[in-house]
């Protein structure tokens, strides 16, 4: 087998496990969404990004070589192994709330899969390039919440405008180049930093203007879940989504 | 509890496969209609049964009165010789 | 079935005679019913088979909403990557199935607004089985095994319904059943197979669920006593208790092959009438449920309304955005 970078198993596990927690979050709303329409959108959403995690973390299994599996990766792993952004495993909120989680993240996503599809890592660009499908939805659906929740009532754009604010400081994390993303981006698997970061800004920017809410100010917080710090949240999260396999060791299912 | 408003009904249609005709599968509500193109395809295309939707309101939906069926469709009943099968060409002319 | 406290014995039949109606549109609407032909929403029909309807279907319709909160109850602790993802399908489904059903029921003239206030306001009811709690991975199994399983045998029959809103939507139902039913199957399959602690799981969960499923196909015939009319006008094409022994019959060799017990002692088969003998139900427990003392009905109503009104807001924000744009187009 072929040497693997460094730094891949790392930059893996950031954008999976990102869509794993996301869809763990997703999955709590199926059956309380405000209408049977949106039990149907949450959970679309939530497949997807459970089909993106399943094949990122069996990429992410191969590279680190110690056979393990895409499950073995997703329930057997202590907090600070997680690697995915803060913002996703932040508690859902009300719907406004997960709204703006979901649209900020896949504004982000999409930035990101886009430039993925030319990734010099083949499988990762191949995973990339079905996501991408996906995603474009995603935004396509979440967006079209913000715009009209932003500019509904007054109630629904005061309590978007307070998700916002409540959000915004996780944010920054998502663009924060560390040395894992440097390795990343010389090798030519990743796209810069930068350029996720204004693509995204422009999409955002643009959503906020037509839901009329105004862009909240860099917040000075910052943000480790992608290194393996994460907030109190995560714990519970994880409780819950690796009860059965914790405890049944080895079971099949 | 108040009696809130439903979100508007919109029918949809869709195209199954390239070459087919939009079919009514049913209806959605929405609140707009970019809503009502999301919600058909949540509901109505997660088993790969469209490449085509079309929505309308319920309220634009024009239809026939059942109770005019008779008038409407009898008459087309008798005119039998709209169909090729009508007529008894011979044999022997192979190309009509 | 789903619709098993749609019709309370000693209540008064809504049949023709109740309601002054035209003679002889009446009669042909049963010459129509007779000779297979579909109703559709614009043609005549009479009174009770409207209300009837409505009832039905969005009875129907509100067991597939309720019946999406004892499943996604484990979607947040499904055991691997694949389940988690199956089931989220299939409570998805569930939403659809109460989707299309609203609408066929709107179809003759009720708004679904008023249909979920008659559901929160504990108006309308719903099937007795999701006020079961699911207490265990293997519950997940039982539901998609049993209670999808008891749902196929009374939904394929109504695809011949002859409300044609109906019958379409009964027919993309069942499509989408089937796998429903399989994937439960196959999760009590893989614990059967497993470890003994998985096995016990599973046995656990078949003791739990058997006779509810049951209940499910509603009250001895001998005990309905309002089904004629809606056989006569076939909007129930087969008797409940028709229904239930064929369920019978299909499941026990299914549990066999799981080497799980059926927990009734009196369940036997009879070589002479060709069929299995069982034991009898305890329709106690089954009106207790359906009155409302069944183990979750306040929770399974709470989790509803709670998700209605806390998204009130969600949907008049919409409403509010939607006319917004109306008066001032947005340049696209």
């Amino acid at each position: 087998m072929s040497e693997r970078p460094a730094y891949l198993l790392e930059y893996l596990l950031r954008i999976a496990d990102t869509s794993l927690v996301l869809a763990q979050r997703l999955g709590e709303w199926i059956g309380h969404a405000p209408a049977i329409e949106e039990d149907l959108g949450f959970a679309n959403t939530a497949l997807d990004l459970l089909g993106q995690a399943r094949l990122l973390l069996a990429y992410a299994a191969e590279v680190e070589g110690r056979g393990r599996s895409a499950d073995d990766l997703a329930f057997l792993r202590e907090e600070s192994a997680y690697r995915n952004a803060t913002l996703a495993e932040l508690p859902n909120g009300d719907f406004g709330d997960t709204i703006v989680r979901q649209f900020l993240i896949d504004a982000y996503q999409l930035a990101l899969y886009e430039r993925l599809t030319d990734s010099s890592d083949l499988r990762l660009a191949e995973i990339a390039a079905k996501a991408v499908n996906e995603t474009r939805y995603h935004v396509r659906y979440s967006s079209g919440w913000v715009v009209r929740l932003g500019d509904g009532t007054d109630e629904s754009h005061d309590r978007v405008q307070a998700s916002l604010e409540r959000f915004w400081p996780y944010v920054q994390e998502l663009f924060e180049a560390d040395d894992i993303d440097r390795a990343a981006l010389a090798d030519g698997t990743a796209p810069p930093a930068q350029d996720l970061c204004d693509a995204w800004s422009r999409r955002v920017d643009a959503v906020l203007a037509e839901a009329t809410l105004l862009r909240p100010a860099a917040s000075p917080f910052r943000w480790y879940g992608k290194h393996g710090r994460h907030s109190e949240h995560l714990g519970h999260l994880l409780a819950n989504l690796q009860y059965l396999q914790r405890t049944h060791p080895g079971a099949t299912w | 509890m108040s009696q809130a408003r439903d979100w508007p009904l919109y029918e949809v249609f869709i195209r199954a496969r390239g070459g087919l005709d939009h079919k009514h599968v049913g209806s959605v509500h929405a609140a707009d209609a970019r809503m009502a193109i999301e919600h058909a395809r949540d509901l109505y295309t997660r088993r790969q049964e469209g490449v085509s939707i079309w929505v309308a309101r319920s309220t634009d939906i024009l239809a026939s009165d059942p109770a005019e069926s008779a008038a409407l469709f009898d008459p087309a009943r008798d005119k039998i010789y709209r169909h090729p099968t009508f007529y008894d060409i011979p044999k022997e002319v192979e190309t009509l | 079935m789903y619709t098993q406290g749609l019709i309370e014995p000693g209540a008064r039949p809504a049949g023709p005679e109740a309601v002054p109606e035209d003679a002889e549109r009446l009669q042909r609407f049963e010459q129509r019913i007779d000779a297979e032909e579909k109703i559709e929403p614009k043609d005549w029909m009479p009174e009770a088979y409207r209300q009837t309807l409505i009832r039905q279907i969005s009875q129907h319709a509100h067991s597939e909403i309720v019946g999406m909160l004892p499943e996604g109850n484990w979607i947040t602790r499904a055991p691997t990557l694949l389940r988690k993802s199956i089931l989220i399908a299939k409570v998805q489904d569930e939403a659809g199935h109460g989707a299309y059903l609203y609408g066929a029921a709107e179809t003759l003239g009720v708004a679904r607004a008023e249909l979920i206030e008659q559901l929160l306001s504990g108006a309308a009811k719903y099937s007795s089985i999701f006020n079961y709690p699911t207490l265990s991975w293997a519950d997940i199994g039982a539901i998609g095994w049993l209670v999808d399983g008891a749902a196929i045998m009374n939904q394929i029959p109504l695809c011949r319904c002859s409300y044609g809103p109906y019958a379409r939507a009964m027919i993309r139902i069942c499509r989408e059943e089937s796998f429903h039913q399989r994937q439960g199957y196959d999760i009590t399959l893989a614990l059967a197979r497993g470890t003994p602690a998985q096995r016990r799981m599973a046995q656990d969960a078949l003791n739990r669920w058997w006779w509810p499923s049951l209940m499910m196909f509603g009250p001895p015939d001998a005990a309905s006593m309002h089904t004629a009319l809606s056989v006569r006008w076939k909007i129930k094409r087969f008797t409940n208790d028709e229904l239930r022994q064929k369920f019978v019959d299909f499941t026990v060799p299914q549990a066999r092959f799981l080497d799980l017990q059926v927990p009734d002692p009196d369940l036997r088969w009879d070589a002479q009438a060709g069929c299995h003998h069982f034991g009898e139900i305890d329709w106690r427990e089954f009106q207790d449920v359906l009155k409302g003392n069944g183990p979750c009905n306040r929770e399974r109503m709470l989790a509803r309304r709670t998700a209605h009104e806390a998204g009130g807001w969600v949907r008049e924000a919409a409403l509010a955005h939607a006319a917004k744009r109306r008066r001032t187009p947005v340049a696209a």
